[in-house]
């Protein structure tokens, strides 16, 4: 899987997460970017990565990515191992 | 199971009714277990409101008179203490008291307990506690007083003493729903630690499930009766083709699944469960295993009622249901057979129909897990009416064999008396009259105190009325209260009937000794009344039926020298 198709997957579960049909997300959204994404939210958007890919991020992974793109590269990083 | 996402959505719109309301105190952050509880509740359409007290808010919440816990107006209040933080607490205490660590957390639980009961008469559910091995001495943890692990078993314990002797505390059995998952899967470190959260997404709907059962249970939505395919289901083999010796039961090979399954539904029926048996089989070669087979571990005496022919199984689960008259809300149906359970989910929507494995060896477990028997309530060996069912199922079945119904009247071989009150009868007669709502003709309901004024009562006439049959005996079943209108005036102010011994003559029974006991009494005519109420309909055109006249809206006369008593089978007891 590229890391366009990991995008496109993760705007789907953004939207489900964040309850918001309109949200869009770039490698360099942050949570500051969706009035949704709250630190609950957050953990809920990790898990559901988690499972849609079947992977488990560390924490540092989740308390620490900036953006989604450092969230996409975690992943990647896990996919890939 | 329901996914948490699934149950996030179904949050959103709870259940339309009257709602529970449920408050969560714990002494973690509990936001995703309020939402889970939320929408499983939703899911099973059980109307229930929750407030959620936020991060280790219990103490705060339950002391004072102003919090937001009691505004919340709660039904019941759910006490969760993750072990991940007792285990914190634990670490921080000097060595030398952690040997009372159980002890103490025990006393913080009947204090917030106590504190709660003096604000509220809110129901309590206490979650027990999840396991945590830390193996400070390894597997030696458990003979060291001083240790996490022996701790937190004498927690578990001691917390099941001290429930057992309150009537407000409920139990969660969190422990259960652990030990099921394994705690590699219920306990996710990242959500801990990032949110303090001691159940992971994946186990929050098992959780939320074991407590909304409780919840549905406090609810009065409890399951009363099992309904048992036999061939496959009870034991291995079809009892018709292989015979009665050769079906597998015992302790060898594939009987031992069927044994253990068996075991656990006597357990079932002993805790009060209702067992009824619908088999299409013939009748004679379905009992077979039952009254012979030596390995069989239910016998003839723990089923209900047992029906075995080849009519289909909606139609004789409704025939079971009326039996019990219970309703059919409240039955399981256990089948092997997946045409069966498609044609009884789809005639009879209500019952519940577990979606058996298809393997026998894992029936107990699947149902076990289940949990379709969670009670707010035991009340010991008298939960157990298997007697009572066979009873009546032993009248509907004779009722079906005879041509007209005078034929099987007079087959059940009815006694009936009628005396005047007594003392021994007087709460009998009172319970009576404040509960029944249907066969009532003026619904005045009588305290224990007053039926005794009746009862001495010189211008009353009072009757009670009890009835037994071949099959058992149904006990006071009618009340009768006539007081003196004039002197040649009996008026009917009270009569009452069983409505399970509706349409036995019963009615016919009780107008005839009426009259008789009238008119010894000097009175020429004998004077009704029928106040209409929302539930009391079938009794409308009662006293026209008996042969009275009528005198008025409502209103009745009938005279004592000239009534002819309708038909009746019941013979005078002469007792």
């Amino acid at each position: 899987m590229d890391r366009e198709e990991i995008m496109a997957k993760i705007n789907e579960i953004a939207r489900d997460v964040f309850d918001n049909d309109a949200v869009v997300l770039t490698e360099n959204s942050t949570a500051a970017d969706v009035d949704e994404w709250d630190s609950l939210t957050h953990l809920l958007f990790t898990n559901e990565i988690e499972d849609e890919f079947g992977v488990t991020f560390t924490l540092a992974e989740v308390t620490k990515s900036e953006n989604v793109g450092q969230l996409v590269d975690a992943l990647m990083r896990h996919l890939n191992r | 199971m329901y996914s948490f996402k699934e149950l996030r959505k179904a949050a959103k719109t709870p259940a339309p009714g009257k709602a529970r309301a449920l408050a969560i105190l714990g002494n973690c952050s509990t936001q995703f277990l309020a939402v889970a509880v939320r929408g499983f509740a939703a899911l099973e359409k059980l109307p229930l409101t929750v407030f959620d007290a936020g991060y280790n808010q219990i103490e705060a919440q339950v002391l004072e008179d102003g919090a937001e816990l009691y505004a919340s107006a709660p039904d019941s209040v759910l006490i969760y203490l993750a072990t991940e933080k007792l285990y914190e607490e634990f670490l921080d205490l000097p060595p030398e008291s952690r040997g009372g660590f159980a002890g103490s957390v025990l006393e913080r639980l009947e204090m917030y307990w106590d504190a709660i009961g003096r604000h509220t008469s809110a129901a309590i559910l206490q979650m027990n506690f999840t396991e945590l091995a830390d193996r400070a001495l390894g597997s030696f943890s458990c003979r060291v007083e001083s240790t996490f692990t022996y701790q937190l078993r004498r927690l578990n314990y001691l917390l099941q003493e001290r429930m057992a002797a309150r009537s407000d505390v409920y139990p969660v059995d969190l422990l259960s729903v652990q030990a099921e998952m394994g705690r590699e899967r219920f306990f996710d470190p990242a959500l801990y630690y990032n949110a303090k959260m001691a159940v992971s997404t994946e186990a929050l709907p098992y959780v939320a499930k074991a407590v909304v059962d409780v919840e549905a249970a406090l609810r009065g939505r409890v399951k009363k009766c099992l309904v048992l395919d036999l061939d496959n289901t009870l034991w291995g083999g079809v009892v018709g083709d292989d015979g009665p010796e050769n079906i597998e039961i015992g302790e060898l090979g594939r009987g031992h699944v069927f044994t253990n399954f068996q075991r656990w539904l006597k357990e079932l029926k002993e805790c009060g469960v209702i067992l009824a048996v619908c088999s299409k089989n013939d009748e004679a070669t379905a009992k077979q295993p039952f009254e012979s087979h030596p390995e069989m571990v239910l016998r003839l005496e723990d089923i209900a009622v047992f029906v075995a022919n080849w009519e289909d199984k909606a139609g004789n689960i409704r025939m079971i249901q009326r039996v019990l008259n219970i309703g059919m809300d409240s039955m399981v149906f256990v089948d092997d057979n997946p045409f069966e359970r498609e044609l009884v989910r789809s005639m009879i929507p209500e019952i519940e129909v577990p979606e058996l494995p298809e393997d026998p060896a894992l029936y107990l477990d699947f149902l076990q897990k289940q949990n379709y028997f969670e009670t707010a309530a035991y009340t010991g060996a008298a939960a157990d009416r298997t007697k009572l069912y066979q009873a009546e199922q032993a009248r509907e079945k004779l009722k079906a064999s005879y041509a007209s119904l005078d034929e099987y009247l007079e087959s059940l071989e009815m006694v009936g008396a009628a005396r005047p009150f007594e003392p021994s009868r007087y709460s009998r007669i009172a319970q009576l009259t404040q509960r029944s709502n249907q066969f009532n003709l003026r619904t005045v309901r009588y305290t224990e105190a007053d039926i005794q004024r009746l009862a001495e009562d010189p211008n009353c006439l009072t009757l009670y009325y009890e009835l037994r049959d071949k099959f058992g005996d149904h006990g006071l079943v009618g009340v009768i209260v006539g007081r003196r209108a004039d002197a040649d005036t009996l008026f009917i102010d009270t009569w009452l009937m069983s409505c399970r011994v509706l349409k036995r003559g019963m009615e016919e029974f009780i107008m005839a000794m009426l009259m008789d006991r009238a008119k010894r009494a000097g009175y020429r005519r004998v004077v009704g009344e029928y106040i209409p109420t929302p539930k009391n309909g079938m009794v409308k055109d009662i006293y026209r039926a008996m042969g009275f006249e009528e005198i008025g809206e409502n209103r009745y006369r009938a005279d004592t020298e000239r009534f002819r008593p309708g038909k009746f089978h019941i013979k005078e007891s002469e007792e």
